[in-house]
This record gives C-alpha cells, structure tokens and sequence, in this order.
C-alpha cells in the first residue's frame, strides 16, 4: 500500500535568514550612528570610480569606511586605499552577490561607533544583489551612459529595490548620445518617485549634489544618535 | 545566478522539517512574487541539482507564482500590474509605488509522505 501525500503547512521565508541578520546588522549601525550606503550595478559601470571620489571627499566631515564586494582580487580595495580610509575587501569566490553573513564577518574587527558613514560597493550585478537586504539605509542604484537608456527596464527589480538612481560617466553623454529624459522615464517607470543624480566621477561633475544629499542623510542619522 | 544558493536552502529546509516529522517530502510548494528577484526556470532547474544525494532526491516543485499588486494613492484601488516594467495603476494609469504583494518568496507547504511503518498503525 502506497504513503497518502498530505500537506502540511509551513510557511517560511526562503531568505529569512539573511532577513534576521540584515535586521540584526541594522540595529547595531542604528545604535552606533552610522549611516549606511549600498551600491549595486552592473560590472563596469563605475561603483569603484564613484566610490574612491566620494570617499576622498567626504572623508573630511563625517569618519568614513568602505566594504567592496568583488568574486576575486582584492584591486578595488587596494585602489580605494588610496583614499586613506579604512577599506576591506570581501571575496565572494562564486557567489554573485553580497549577502548580510558576509558584512557582518567582513566588520569584524572594526568599531562601529568609530564610524558615522559606512559605503557598501556589492558584486558587479544587476539581478542577484536585489533580494539580499544587507541592512543599509540607502540603496544606490548606478546606470553608466554607455549602458543605454533601457537599463531599468530589463532589471526592473533591481531598480525597484534601490533607493536613489545615479547615472554615471556622464562626460560620456554626449559621445554616446545617451538620451537622458528617455533615461529618467524609465527610471520613473519601474521605481515612481526615484530621485536620480547624473554624475561624472572623472570630471566632477554633479558629484556637489550627490554629496550634498548624503550629507544631509548622515547628518540626521548622527544626530538622532547623538540625541 | 543565485537561484542555487535559493533552491540549497529550501531543500535544506524542507528536510530538516522532514527529519523532525519522521516523514519523507514528496514536494515543496513554492510561492514566488513577480519582484522577488528569482527566475523560476532557473529556480526549478536549481531545484532537481539541490535534491541530488539528499532526502528530497525525486520530490517536486511547485511554484505558484504572485503578480505584483499595488495600490493607487489617487483612485484609493489595488490593482494588478500589467508589466513589472511600469508600476502604475491598471484602472487610472497613475504611476505608484507602493507594492502590496509580489516580493514573496516564501515556502507555504510540504507535501509529505508518512513513513510506511505509521500507515500500518493506522
């Protein structure tokens, strides 16, 4: 005689544990002040670029750090080095994205409450990153001009799950005749409301505005601590 | 692709349940929202690679899958999307982000097996 098949209740988030951990990682920057930023985009479009720039120039007003996800090679750390603030390199081997387990073995060692701004750069990768909460307050999604302006549209996740959209190497704009009104609509077509920068790292350009927004993002973190 | 890491830990999951109920998973029901970030062809090919050499070897999956709904601040409605391309309402069109279902990604159900040894009491 065949077992009856029955079915049995269960109900349980498939990434719950990684949902406990973001959530327990998200207390520990909010108890210590710091504010944290993820970066998430595809391989190339400019996340270390933007990253050593802000880095550099945001180091003189609030105690920053940096965690840079990569598969291999630890050249995106030692290149943000250069901008004299604490960098750690995590290596994923295989996995295409960074998960909470990976932040939290990565701050080993580190005091949080040294720290007011924490950078996230995630694995080079449009699909995967976006359903691992990492326990950051802002997401920052990046679209390079020579990426095309339909981006958002074939990731329409990721895009959704960001906070903030930055469109990078805009000094190539005009070389790639990237149309930026086709690039906001479909911004605004997968994530209504999204705020969206367009900065160029390598000139400088639009980097003031972008500063200035996360400047006052830091600052009312800081000081709900400090309250 | 991270559907591998995904379907490793259902089945691990599921086996564990299995282990504890003293029964043997025949299929994993699957829900699976249209913004949760995973493929399902990729999640159910995934799936068959993750039962290999384990209690699960030879179960099923089954997917349902959960359109992504909003609901529209203007006309006060939750609607369907037609595409996950544009969040907007389906009755007023108005653009609206605020997602009520689509990011599941939850297991809701075993389908287990009892052992023969408790068929027999029975």
């Amino acid at each position: 005689m065949s077992a009856q098949p029955r079915l049995v209740e269960v109900r349980q988030n498939v990434l719950k544990q990684n949902d406990l951990l973001a959530r327990e990682l998200r207390r520990r920057f909010r108890e210590a002040g710091v504010y944290v930023v993820s970066l998430v985009s595809s391989p190339g479009t400019g996340k270390t670029a933007l990253l050593e720039k802000m880095l550099t120039t945001l180091r003189d007003e609030w105690r920053v750090a940096a965690l840079v996800g990569d598969l291999a090679t630890d050249n995106d750390a030692a290149r943000l080095a250069r901008s004299q603030v604490p960098v750690k390199q995590i290596t994923t081997g295989t996995v295409c994205h960074l998960e909470a387990a990976m932040v939290e073995r990565a701050l080993e060692g580190w005091s949080l409450d040294e720290l007011e701004l924490l950078f996230i750069e995630n694995v080079g990768n449009l699909v995967c990153p976006s359903s691992y909460d990492l326990g950051e307050d802002l997401r920052i999604v990046l679209l390079s001009v020579t990426e095309g302006e339909d981006k958002p549209l074939k990731y329409p996740t990721i895009f959704n799950t960001a906070d903030v959209a930055v469109i990078t190497k805009m000094d190539l704009a005009e070389a790639v005749e990237f149309d930026s009104h086709a690039a906001h609509t479909n911004i605004q077509s997968v994530r209504p409301g999204m705020e969206i920068f367009e900065v160029s790292a390598k000139t400088g350009e639009g980097m003031d505005k972008l500063k200035q927004f996360l400047g006052t993002r830091i600052a009312a973190t800081v000081s709900v601590q400090a309250i | 692709m991270h559907e591998l890491s995904i379907a490793m830990s259902m089945v691990e999951m599921a086996a564990e349940e299995a282990a504890r109920r003293g029964v043997k998973v025949s299929a994993i029901h699957l829900k699976l929202g249209g913004f949760a970030g995973v493929v399902k062809d990729a999640l159910l090919f995934s799936y068959e690679v993750a039962c290999q050499g384990t209690t699960l070897e030879g179960s099923r999956l089954v997917i349902e899958e959960v359109p992504v709904a909003v609901y529209c601040p203007t006309c006060e409605s939750e609607t369907t999307l037609a595409s996950i391309q544009r969040l907007c309402c389906s009755a007023c069109g108005a653009l609206t982000s605020q997602i009520v279902r689509g990011r599941e990604l939850e297991v809701v159900a075993l389908e287990i097996e009892e052992e023969a040894e408790v068929e027999c009491e029975v």
